[in-house]
């Protein structure tokens, strides 16, 4: 059976309050430190957004990397239905000198070139000396230039981000996950509570208590956006990618404009999710890494009671 | 013992990135291990599988319109082959080139480029996916594959269709680097499935493949063999070329080129 969710405060919270550990930490500290702290520890995640929170962790991970492989194939970004060399980019990274000793690496966006040596463009190559390429070797898996196998990271992965996803997504339906935990309330909806949760994020300051027990509405909008947006966005994207998928669902490529549109759109949504993470990661560190990971991993989860402040 | 915030936060983050470092060196290990690599490759059974289920009907792909061209469309991999009997064919327009059939068939003929064009022909403005992630829009004019191969009349066990090229990829004179594709009996019987004579309205030219070239338009850039010479009918793959059913299989790309 699985285990109810201590996310929010309701009727049942008594009774899995009785089974945590409440306690009152009540040991002297050091006179500019807290005098007492409260803590409290709840269940936080339940085991299906646990394992596929780590699963996808994985997939997003390598399928960002094998993605970066098969874009340095061909480091241009198109519009509409088709684009090759002889067509317009709207980005594009490339060397200047290549053949030389020193080659510059340039990314030209919507015609403002930029020298981006050792980022885009030429980067270092096995033993240290300057390689045409477009992104970087720690950034593509494999690290060498090889298409093929890039390719077969890369599908392998998004068959594993797909399954996992839908187990997470019938899961987060079945259990109510969603209605309880992801959705906002009528009250987090208020502009004014909206202002207030943005300025508590500025000073980097996290909901402690009853608070703490629920996603502040941020994050809700952020997990929303990832699950319900980006995600499947990434998956749609890059169907579109494929001819066969394409003779399906040709409406794929009207909805997205084109295939090279497509393409685009799949190298925008995988910065957007890089961009989500790297928040996401700076949030769990701000938050205090040890209770955060360790929830992820356990599901407990502990927070300060309003006693401690 | 007890850390300080700071010098816990020091110690998780250079062991995450170690962490990171060590997947990395990891990665690129897979990625070197022929057990694991197969492994993975398995994934594209199942995006066959899940393809031809969703392709039971035979869907066309998209077909544009002639304002949608690419203003020059890419010639890709050989441009210009250098064997010696192509180029002798090429300089006299392939009048005396005659297409071979046969294989696992009742009725091995063999065509000249007259006789091609004298047959129904369908004309199809497409788009052409190369592997790289490029894409550029043609039109096409040649005989549906469909046609020629029941016209040869195929054998019960003939279950794929070779096309053997003219073209060396590679630098080898073996032919180990012969240029080679196959497909199976559901994309050769596809009605865009064809055998392009003409490109954008003119007869096709030597750096897109003259004088014929498959186009098979659920698939990728790769499968479009050019300067075919052979049509084979085959019960298996193993035995040709490589043996994984076309030059770039070989050398480590999926046979199913559909994604």
């Amino acid at each position: 059976m699985l285990e109810r969710r201590g996310l929010r405060a309701g009727p049942k919270m008594g009774f899995r309050m009785n089974q945590t550990t409440a306690q009152i930490d009540v040991r002297p500290s050091a006179p500019h430190r807290r005098r007492a702290q409260g803590r409290e520890v709840i269940h936080r995640h339940g085991v299906v957004v646990r394992v596929t929170h780590w699963i996808n962790v994985v997939a997003v991970s390598l399928l960002l990397m094998s993605g970066l492989q098969i874009f340095n194939a061909h480091p241009n970004l198109y519009w509409g239905q088709y684009g090759a060399d002889f067509d317009r980019p709207l980005l594009e990274m490339r060397a200047v000198g290549a053949g030389t000793d020193h080659p510059v690496g340039v990314t030209e966006i919507a015609g403002h070139v930029l020298r981006t040596t050792g980022l885009f463009g030429v980067s270092g190559g096995r033993g240290g000396q300057p390689e045409v390429r477009g992104f970087p070797r720690w950034a593509t898996l494999p690290s060498w230039r090889d298409l093929a196998t890039g390719r077969r990271w890369h599908f392998f992965l998004a068959w594993v981000l797909v399954i996992n996803g839908l187990v997470y997504l019938l899961s987060g339906v079945a259990s109510g996950h969603f209605r309880r935990d992801l959705a906002p309330t009528r009250s987090q909806l208020r502009p004014s509570h909206i202002l207030r949760d943005i300025w508590d994020h500025v000073r980097l300051r996290h909901p402690t208590g009853e608070a703490a027990k629920s996603y502040n509405v941020l994050q809700k909008f952020a997990y929303i956006a990832v699950v319900f947006v980006l995600l499947p966005a990434m998956v749609a994207t890059g169907l579109t990618l494929s001819p066969g998928f394409d003779a399906f669902a040709p409406w794929l490529l009207d909805l997205f404009g084109g295939r090279q549109s497509a393409r685009t759109l799949h190298f925008i949504s995988a910065n957007l999710i890089v961009l989500f993470v790297l928040v996401h990661v700076a949030e769990v560190f701000i938050a205090g890494v040890f209770n955060e990971v360790g929830s992820m991993i356990t599901g407990r989860y502990a927070i300060r009671t309003e006693a401690g402040r | 013992m007890t850390l300080t915030g700071f010098s816990r936060r020091r110690l998780i983050t250079s062991g995450t990135l170690a962490l990171g470092g060590l997947s990395l060196a990891g990665c690129d290990r897979l990625s070197r291990a022929p057990d694991f690599q197969d492994f993975i490759g398995r994934a594209q059974g199942l995006t066959l599988g899940s393809q031809r289920l969703l392709l039971s009907g035979q869907p066309l792909a998209r077909e544009y319109a002639r304002k949608d061209l690419s203003p020059v469309f890419k010639p890709n991999g050989s441009v210009s082959p250098s064997d010696p009997a192509y180029q002798a064919a090429a300089e006299t327009g392939f009048t005396g080139w005659r297409l071979q059939v046969d294989g696992l068939v009742r009725r091995p003929f063999s065509l000249s480029l007259a006789q091609l064009k004298a047959l129904p022909a369908r004309t199809q403005i497409t788009r052409h996916d190369c592997v790289e992630g490029w894409s550029a829009i043609g039109q096409w004019t040649g005989v549906q594959l469909g046609g020629l191969l029941r016209a040869a009349g195929l054998l019960p066990n003939a279950r794929y269709v070779v096309f053997h090229c003219a073209d060396d990829l590679g630098p080898a004179r073996d032919g180990s680097d012969r240029y080679y594709e196959s497909v199976d009996l559901f994309d050769a019987f596809h009605p865009q499935t064809i055998l392009a004579y003409a490109m954008n309205g003119q007869p096709l030219a030597v750096a897109h493949g003259a004088p014929l070239r498959l186009r098979v338009e659920r698939q990728l850039g790769y499968k479009q063999a050019k300067y075919v010479m052979r049509v084979e009918a085959v019960e298996r793959l193993d035995n040709i070329g490589g043996g994984k059913g076309g030059y770039w299989e070989d050398r480590g790309y999926e046979w199913y080129a559909g994604i």
